[in-house]
Order: structure tokens, then C-alpha cells, then sequence
């Protein structure tokens, strides 16, 4: 994502240390990552100290203080998933990626996440890349899935 | 578009819309729910636009919410008739069309009994759906969400337009309070009561807050509700703060769901241009604005006083709650929270009367309840029940029992803070105070089945590994009782119990329950004790086992 667009994100929400979520929100959204010298940029411009800003962002699990990979990767833990065989998912991604939940690869294909629950339980186990819904899956489909993303 | 002024401008709008729309052109709803889209039902969608086009005007193509039955996703209703067709591809489309234009039916997508094979084709004869009373879900197929327009057409807002123009705060509070309307999310806690403390509360700036965080694990009514209806549960929420003396309120919901902002974005700012938000509402003096904000990943911000730190812009840490958030929340202001599908019921409840909801459910739970049932269910999806129902009827009769032709071992209620009952327990009904009795509390409305196979001992330590991950980690007891319970229940789970291990997990159920700050915590170990209630030889004989019994 360009300069230009994190600016003008931050630009928004000048002055209001109220909004410091919603800018966080904003940037990860589309960059995918908090690289440390935006998130400065956000506390100089909302007026909140750099600390805050660390604080809200290690905090809470949508944010991601290192790079992300060109994919994400997700495998649903939730309840139902987990019932209906996630754990045998997490293992096949795990052993085609060689990644551990959170991890990215050195080439950044990759990053996987596991993470509960996503709502589509009828459709469980499920696997997810980019947002996108793989229902129903099976150890044996993942690999075809993730030939897809290069 | 129009900016209604008063109410009979509203009024004269809806029956505008009303004339200009031909009840007996078919209409098309594809379902976009959270399962069907997994499912790609946007393709399937898009054929039909594609196709329907070329028709000229002679039928409608919908997207809406979900309807329900998400088991058998991608969903098709096709009105008039609500003729269901079931998984339905991009490749059946021209077969529907065809057929719709000749008043038929597809017969091979329509639903077939997996064991009598007896066929079903109007809604209303569909086993998942004729057990079921569809008050607040029912509306879905017949809405675009981002069509307000639809929801005027199905009677939106005649509920804010009769509070406004004819009824005073205080009878609205009264209507809410006879309605005997209890809170949704999980504590069933009177929304009356709650909304009068608020109003009662000395401070002049009063807030009201949707809690569409739902972070339940297996839960998914409160987004199908919110991403398909967004006028209702916000037209609930206008009507509460009329009646609270709110003139601001907040949405808080899901950031990782695109759906589902984009639905409620465009609601707020329809509604607004629609002068049912803003300044002086519908002529009525009434001013009252909403915002959005969002959950950024992590549990605990559905607890009251948490979510009201977040949107405040803080770390989501739950307070000791000695003053209420109903007096004492966001800002230190006056805040009402309740769920969206506590708000859901309000327009109802002001339109229909208190006698009416009161009539619906059971003596101490009244109108209807959301219900997401899976597990290892036939049919999974959402189900709308009057409380009261015995638990069979959404077992069997809606939910086809259990998958694979297994036995029920145990049915799980309220997530990771919820209890699991055993099988036996199947005629017990669909009841707040009754179903806490039993160990396992309705909570948000995430109903589970568990089939024979399930090992009740890795159910629980699934359940802690899931709380110790969302815990915030502000309490002793909670973040280091549940990381201790968790170890126990690992070793169980590996074969590696030890004579005292249940004594101890008592102890730390007793003591991590009592001394956390939130509900978290606080009934972080509800699932183990309906397990030592109604499981306990399970324990016991792992235990006695050592890895053998693995």
C-alpha cells in the first residue's frame, strides 16, 4: 500500500484520540501489517502517546506488528469445526506449509492463522485463504487449494 | 430519495412502494448468509441476474440474508409460494427460471426426506422449517439488506413511527417492562429493567448500545440477524432510546465480517437520509445518531464494561462492576447495552403490545429465542423457536438428529462458558432459568449436539484452551486459574490423570468462579462442572485407565 493512503487514513482522524482503534483498523485493513514508523506517525497525529498506540495494538488480535505473507491462511477452531475434524486440517496445513499458527514463510506466500469462530459452522471444517470460504474441506483437498495461490 | 418529515409522509412512502409492487411477480431470493457465501452462493446470484435480465420485467432477482437452513446451502425462495429449492448451482439457474415463468417447480432441487424420501416443496411443509416460529428471522428472504425500501415494504419502522407519534417515554419502558423482555445475550437479564435504570440514572447524557460482538463460539444468529435485517435491530434501537432519554447510540460489531459492515454502514446513512436518524425524527422533537464501531479480535470485549472501554478507544478490560454500566459506562456516562437480538424484539413488542409477546413462550420466558444449532446435527442453521420448546423439537424434529446415523451423547449450550447435558435430558425445554437449573444455560444461543465418539475430557480442554487464549489477562484468577485447570485437562487428555486431579479442578473451579472480575472468569469453569455433574465416570475412569483408556 502506498505512503499516500496510510496519510490519508491517518489524516481522518488528526486530533481525536478517541478514534485511535478505528485508524488502527483502517490501516491494517489495507496494509495488512502496523510497521512502527506508521504507528508513530498515528500517535503524533492523535495526540496520544506512542505507548497507547503499542498498548491497543499488541493487544488485540487483529493487529499485526510484523509483515504478513501474500495469503493468508486460515483454518477455523471454532466449536463446531473443531467437532467436525479441524484438528486434522491444522495438521495438513501445517505439514504443506511447514508454518506453526501465526507464522509466515521466508518466501511470504504464506501466512496461517488459526482462529474461532467465523459463523459458517454449518459448512465446517473450513478453510480460509484471502476471505475466501473453502466449507467442507478434507486433508486431501487442501493441497489443491493451496496450488491456487502462488 | 425522500427525507421523511412526519409519520404519514413515512406512511405514504410505504404505500407507495406497496402499489408500485406486483405481489404475484415471482421474485427470486438467493440467500447470502455466512454459510451459503462460503458456499458461493454469489455465483449462483450472479447467474440469475445474468439470466433474469434477458427476461425483460418479468421477475425478480434478490439477495438477502439467511434464511436459515444453511445446512443445505446455497438456499433459493422463490415467491409467490416460497417454493425452497436446496443447494442450488449456478447450473440449475436457467431450470428455475423456466420453471418460475410457468408457475412450476424444480423437483430435483426441492427438499427430499433422507429416509422416506417424501418430497417438500413450500416452506411451510419443510420439516426445518414448519416446527419453527419465525418472528424476527422470518423476514430475511423477503429483504436486500441494503434496500430499505424492503424493509418498509415487509412494515419496518411502524413500530418507531406508533412509539413516537403515540405513546410517551415512560408507556414505551412500560410496554418493554410487561413485555417481560429478557436480555438475549446470554444473562437473560429484563431489557425493562435495565433500560429504566439508565433513564433513571442522574446523569442528562445517556448512551445505547448494540452488542452485535458475538464472539460465542458456534454462535451465528446475531450476524444473520444483523447483516440480514439491519433496519430492525436498528429501528429497536431508536425506539429504546426514545424511551431511555438517549440521544446518541453505538453499533458494536465484527471487524472481520465485510458483509456485515457494509450492511449496517449503509443502513445508518439509508436511515439517515431518510430522516429516521438525525435531528427532530419523523416531526416528533425526538434527535438521536448512531455510530459503528468494531471488535478488533478478541472475546472478552462482548463483556459489558470491556466493549465499552474499546469503543471509548481503550484496551477492552472488563472493570469491577460494584456501579452498573447501565449507570456508569461509556465516559462514565449512563450506557443501556443489550444484543441485537434483544433489540431485534422491540419493534414488535411496541407494534403487537405486550399482551400479544406474552403470549408467546413459556410462563417465565417470553416471545421467541435464535437458536444456531450444529454439532453433529443433520440440518445445522438457524432456528427460531418459542422459549418453551422442549429441546427434542429442535433436536430431531427441525435438526434430523444426529449425523451418520450416531446415538446423542450430549447436547452443549452457551459456548465455552455454557454446560453440556446429557441425552436423557432431551424433554427438557427451551427456557432461561430452566435450562441454568440443568448446568447448562441457554447463553447466547449456540446449541450443540456431541454424537457418541465425543470425549467429553477433550471437550473441556478444548473449551479452556479457547478462554485462556481470550482471557485479557487483568485478573490473577482468571488468567492463571484457567491456565492451571488447562494443564490438568491436558494430562487427563494424554492419559497422564492423577488420583486428585478432579478434587483439584474443583478446587480452582471454586475459587478462579468466585474471585475473577467478569463473567469470564468467573464462569470459565460452568462447562466442567456440568461435566463432573452428569460425566463424572468418564473422569473417573480415564483417570483409573492411565493412557489404556485413551
Amino acid at each position: 500500500m502506498s505512503e499516500h493512503t496510510i496519510d490519508g487514513i491517518i489524516e481522518k482522524y488528526r486530533g481525536q484520540p478517541g478514534s485511535l482503534i478505528h485508524a488502527l483498523v483502517e490501516i491494517q485493513h489495507q496494509n495488512h501489517w502496523l510497521p512502527r514508523e506508521v504507528m508513530q506517525k498515528v500517535a503524533d497525529a492523535l495526540q496520544v502517546p506512542f505507548a497507547q498506540v503499542m498498548q491497543i495494538a499488541s493487544f488485540y488480535k487483529a493487529f499485526s506488528l510484523t509483515p504478513k505473507g501474500r495469503h493468508e491462511v486460515h483454518v477455523c477452531t471454532g466449536m463446531t469445526c473443531h467437532l467436525r475434524g479441524a484438528a486434522k486440517l491444522r495438521a495438513k496445513v501445517e505439514e504443506l506449509t511447514g508454518l506453526k499458527d501465526g507464522e509466515t514463510d521466508t518466501d511470504s506466500r504464506f501466512t496461517y492463522q488459526t482462529g474461532a469462530c467465523l459463523g459458517s459452522c454449518s459448512i465446517g471444517p473450513e478453510l480460509i485463504v484471502n476471505g475466501k470460504h473453502y466449507g467442507r474441506m478434507t486433508p486431501e483437498k487442501i493441497e489443491d487449494v493451496l496450488k491456487q495461490y502462488e | 430519495m425522500p427525507k421523511l418529515h412526519t409519520a404519514a409522509e413515512l406512511e405514504k412512502y410505504r404505500a407507495e412502494i406497496l402499489a408500485s409492487r406486483d405481489p404475484a411477480k415471482p421474485c427470486i431470493a438467493v440467500c447470502a448468509g455466512a454459510a451459503c457465501d462460503g458456499m458461493d452462493s454469489a455465483a449462483v446470484a450472479a447467474a440469475f441476474v445474468a439470466a433474469a435480465g434477458k427476461l425483460g420485467d418479468k421477475i425478480e432477482v434478490r439477495t438477502t440474508g439467511c434464511h436459515g437452513y444453511c445446512e443445505k446451502g446455497p438456499n433459493v425462495v422463490v415467491t409467490p409460494g416460497d417454493i425452497c429449492y436446496f443447494e442450488v448451482q449456478p447450473a440449475d439457474v436457467p431450470d428455475i427460471l423456466a420453471a418460475t415463468l410457468k408457475g412450476e417447480v424444480v423437483e430435483r432441487l426441492v427438499y427430499k426426506d433422507p429416509n422416506t424420501g417424501a418430497k417438500a416443496v413450500h416452506m411451510n411443509e419443510v420439516p426445518f422449517y414448519k416446527h419453527q416460529t419465525r418472528l424476527l428471522i422470518g423476514d430475511n428472504p423477503k429483504i436486500d439488506p441494503m434496500n430499505i425500501d424492503d424493509y418498509f415494504a415487509v412494515g419496518g419502522y411502524a413500530g418507531l413511527v406508533k412509539a413516537l407519534t403515540t405513546m410517551t417515554p415512560d408507556q414505551v419502558l412500560d410496554e418493554v417492562k410487561k413485555a417481560n423482555l429478557r436480555g438475549r445475550g446470554g444473562g437473560g437479564f429484563p431489557a425493562g429493567s435495565k433500560w429504566e435504570t439508565t433513564r433513571n440514572a442522574p446523569e442528562k447524557t445517556k448512551y445505547v448500545i448494540v452488542n452485535g460482538h458475538e464472539g460465542e463460539s458456534a454462535a451465528f444468529m446475531d450476524r444473520a440477524m444483523l447483516t440480514g435485517n439491519p433496519h430492525k435491530v436498528l429501528e429497536g434501537l431508536i425506539i429504546g432510546a426514545y424511551a431511555i432519554g438517549a440521544h446518541k447510540g453505538f453499533m458494536y460489531t465484527r471487524h472481520d465480517m465485510p458483509l456485515l459492515e457494509k450492511h449496517v454502514r449503509n443502513a445508518l446513512a439509508q436511515a439517515k437520509e431518510y430522516g429516521l436518524l438525525g435531528t427532530d425524527i419523523l416531526g416528533s422533537g425526538f434527535d438521536f445518531e448512531c455510530e459503528l464501531h468494531f471488535d478488533v479480535g478478541i472475546f472478552v470485549s462482548g463483556e459489558s464494561s470491556a466493549l465499552m472501554r474499546s469503543i471509548e478507544g481503550n484496551a477492552p478490560e472488563p472493570r469491577p462492576k460494584y456501579i452498573r454500566t447501565s449507570v456508569n459506562g461509556i465516559w462514565d456516562k449512563p450506557s443501556n447495552l443489550n444484543n441485537v437480538e434483544t433489540w431485534a424484539n422491540v419493534p414488535q413488542i411496541i407494534n403487537k403490545g405486550a399482551e400479544w409477546f406474552t403470549s408467546i413462550g413459556s410462563e417465565k420466558s417470553k416471545g421467541t429465542k435464535l437458536i444456531s444449532l450444529s454439532g453433529n446435527v443433520v440440518n445445522s442453521g438457524i432456528v427460531e423457536v418459542p422459549m418453551g420448546t422442549p429441546l427434542r423439537t429442535l433436536v430431531f424434529d427441525i435438526g434430523g438428529g444426529v449425523r451418520d446415523g450416531k446415538t446423542l451423547k450430549a447436547i452443549h449450550f452457551g459456548g465455552a462458558m455454557g454446560g453440556s447435558i446429557p441425552a436423557d435430558l432431551i424433554d427438557a425445554p427451551l427456557d432461561f432459568d430452566g435450562m441454568s437449573k440443568l448446568g447448562a444455560p441457554i447463553g447466547a444461543g449456540g446449541l450443540l449436539l456431541m454424537d457418541e465418539d465425543t470425549d467429553m475430557i477433550e471437550v473441556a480442554r478444548y473449551l479452556m484452551d479457547f478462554l485462556v487464549n481470550e482471557s485479557c489477562g487483568k485478573c490473577v484468577p482468571c488468567r492463571e486459574g484457567m491456565q492451571q485447570m488447562l494443564q490438568i485437562l491436558t494430562r487427563l487428555t494424554e492419559g497422564e490423570g492423577k488420583k486428585g486431579d478432579l478434587e483439584l479442578l474443583e478446587d480452582l473451579i471454586e475459587v478462579t468462579g468466585t474471585a475473577s472480575l467478569c463473567a469470564l472468569g468467573k464462569t470459565s469453569g460452568d462447562p466442567l462442572k456440568s461435566m463432573f455433574r452428569y460425566f463424572k465416570p468418564e473422569y473417573e475412569s480415564r483417570i483409573a485407565g492411565g493412557s489404556e483408556a485413551k
